[in-house]
Parts: C-alpha cells; structure tokens; sequence
C-alpha cells in the first residue's frame, strides 16, 4: 500500500467530525443565546423600536474581551456572539488538523502545502487585526 | 416589523441561501446581503459581516458531508488553498490601493467571461484528453467519487495545476479585495482548468471558502461590523439549508447542475457590471 493512503481516509473521517462538531456546538449556543435574549427580553416579539435598537450601527461587540464580560453577565448577545466565534475558527482548526495527519502519515509535501496556508491564515488575522 | 418577526424572517431566507449555496460551491452572500439591505433595511456593513459569517456557515454545513463522501478533493483543496491565501493577503493590501468601482467591473467581466467558457465547455473525449499534469501526479490530486444519478462510481484526473493555482490567487485576491468568499471564480477555475467534475468543483469550493472567509472573518469581528443579533439567524438557517443542499447533491444530474451554475453566473456579472456602472 502506497504511504498516506490509509491516513488519507483517516483525514476524511476526521475532517468531517470535526467540522460537524464545529457546527453543533456553535448553533447551540447561538440557538440558547437567542433564547436568554427573548426570555430576559419579552418587548422583543412585540416592540416594533426594540428592533431598531437591536440593528443600530455601533452596537456590535469588537474584541473577545467585550464578549467574555458579557458571558459573565449570562447576556444573550454575547452567548450568541461566542457561538460565532466558534464558528468562525471552525475552518482554521480544519487546516491545522489536518497538517498534524498529514505529519503524522509522513506527507512530506502535504506538511509543507499546509503549513503555509497556515502561516498565511494567521497571518492576514494579524495584518487584519493591525490595519482594521 | 418586532425582533422576533426579525429573526423568524431572515432565519427563512438564510435556510434557502445556505440549500443553493452548498449546491452550487458559493457562500450565499449574494442572497443575503441583498436581502438583508433592501428587505429588511440592516445598515450595509452589518449585512456585509452577515455574509462572511454565512460563507462560513455553508462551507462547513455543506463540507462535513461532502469530505465524508469524498465529493470534496480534501487534497486538492489544500494545493489550491495556498494560492487562495496568498491572493487573500495580497487583496487586502491592495484594497487601499484600488478603487471599488474597478474592481466590481473586473469581477463582473470575470464571472461573465467564465460563464461564456463554461457555455463553450468541454466534451469528454478520452481520445483528447490533455497531457497528464505532473504536479498532480506527484501530490496524488486525482479523486474519485460515487454518482448518485449515475448509480455507479466516476473517477477523474487532474489536469491545469498551474492555471488553477494562478486563478486561484486571482480569485484569492478578489475576496480579499471585496469580502466574499469568490466561490463564482473558484468553482470555473477548477471546472475549465483544471478538468475536476462539476460536483467534485462545486463541494471543494464549498471546503475552501470557508478559510478564504475565516481570514477576512477576523478582521471583521475586530471593526465590529458582526452583530450577533442581525447574525444569529443567519448562521442558524445558512446552516441548516446547507445540510439538506449538501444531502441532495450526490443525486442531482450534473448537466442540470452546470446550467443552473452558468445561468447564476451570468445574472451575477450582469449585476456587478451594472453595479459599477452606475
């Protein structure tokens, strides 16, 4: 058997577990958010000035400081706001999981691919981070 | 129109972007910013991290099944994710650079031209297949993967490395220039250049958008354009639609499928070039 060949199907069964897993938590927490915001909030299926409020510029976290505190509070907004986070670095774990198989089975030029994309990845997170 | 009615209402719309989106290889965010805007009159930027989040909701949702399925050319993807990341980084320096209105023209007349060349197509002659590509060879790139509607496995070589990895920067640099997730350009790249089938393009778009998005993701977190309330439904129902898209899709003919994708190119060229029109 050629080498990687059987790690190969391992990275497909993994990859897809870890996305599912991904997904499932962060859509519980986004669903659970949503549903402390509308029980701390009963104005919300009735209050037509509640939704302008909500969708105001401004009104969006910036830093994951801001949604730690707001964790801590048990305020809806934030649970929600974790929930996308966790979403959102769903397909960064995807590449880095997949350069430790791709390691592991010895895919010399495989390891190399991936861990640019990698470098890449947070890279422009950093330059992003600084110019936005 | 209340909060809740809000979020039952974009929940809807955001279930069938996530279904086409997971089907055609694209993130959904022409659906969702327009309706976001126009229907329900979110302030641009928030509908703009909306659909980042989206592009990343369908990718996952739609490739959790598709890399299970071997749909999706895991090995493919990460080749071409390298260029696709170096385009995103060099599109971010340019945005400063570029005006808008150019851009949207050159991505207009880019999605247009690939439609044209995807209407020309390619017949699958065996006598005529190209020379065999040695970097595909080499990094084993060739896949294969269960039709539904054919009842029978279809297995396929990779060809065009070299164009693909090019086109894939060039489509890199355009999400990075513009936000999206430029699953218009990646599915044509793969689909022209690179000889992958139409099901085997669109399901690895849909794997390599996700990480086109996450980059960009991060930095709209950071200027706070992502609002959790505008956004909840979104990724909800995004999610959810590409789960059932993605269950569809071994079973769809793939001749119906390339129409369909041909003719969603050419309504979105049309719409970009007049966009910058104007």
């Amino acid at each position: 058997m050629k080498p990687g060949a059987v790690a190969s199907g391992t990275l497909e069964s993994l990859i897809s577990a870890l996305l599912r897993g991904g997904i499932s938590i962060s859509l519980a927490l986004i669903v659970a958010g949503t549903a402390v915001s509308f029980i701390h909030h009963p104005d919300y299926a009735s209050s037509v000035a509640a939704l302008a409020r909500l969708t105001r510029p401004g009104m969006a976290p910036h830093d994951l400081r801001e949604v730690a505190a707001g964790i801590a509070g048990f305020r809806g907004q934030a649970l929600v706001m974790l929930g996308l986070l966790v979403l959102m670095a769903t397909p960064v774990v995807r590449v880095a999981t997949s350069l430790v198989v791709f390691a592991r089975s010895r895919d010399r030029a495989f390891v190399l691919l991936t861990s640019t994309v990698l470098v890449l990845l947070l890279l422009s997170l950093a330059l992003g981070r600084a110019g936005g | 129109m209340t909060p809740l009615e809000f979020t039952l209402l974009v929940f809807a719309v955001s279930l069938a972007a996530g279904f086409f989106g997971s089907l055609l290889g694209l993130g959904g965010g022409i659906i969702v910013i327009p309706a976001l805007t126009f229907l329900f009159h979110v302030d641009l930027r928030y509908a703009i991290g909306a659909s980042i989040v989206s592009v990343i909701a369908t990718s996952s949702g739609a490739a959790a099944a598709y890399v299970r399925e071997r749909m999706a050319n895991l090995r493919v993807a990460m080749f071409l994710e390298t260029a696709t990341a170096s385009g995103a980084l060099t599109g971010a320096f340019l945005a400063g650079i570029l005006g808008g209105r150019w851009l949207t023209l050159a991505f207009g007349s880019a999605v247009m031209l690939s439609a044209v060349g995807m209407i020309r197509g390619r017949e699958w002659r065996p006598g005529a297949s190209p020379a065999r590509d040695a970097w595909a060879d080499h990094l084993r790139l060739h896949g294969s993967y269960h039709d539904g509607a054919l009842g029978q496995e279809v297995a396929y070589r990779v060809y065009g490395t070299r164009w693909g990895l090019l086109l894939m920067y060039v489509a890199g640099a355009v999400s990075g220039l513009l936000g999206i997730g430029a699953g218009a350009l990646k599915v044509p790249a793969m689909d022209l250049a690179m000889r992958l089938p139409i099901k085997a393009s669109s399901a690895t778009s849909n794997l390599m958008i996700g990480v086109t998005a996450a980059a960009s993701a991060g930095v709209y977190f950071a200027r706070g354009d992502i609002d959790p309330f505008v956004t909840a439904p979104v990724a909800c129902g995004v999610v959810l639609g590409a789960l059932a898209g993605s269950r569809l899709l071994p079973r769809l003919r793939s001749k119906a499928l390339r129409l369909v994708f041909v003719a969603l190119l050419l309504w979105i060229g049309l719409q970009m070039i007049l966009k910058a029109m104007r």
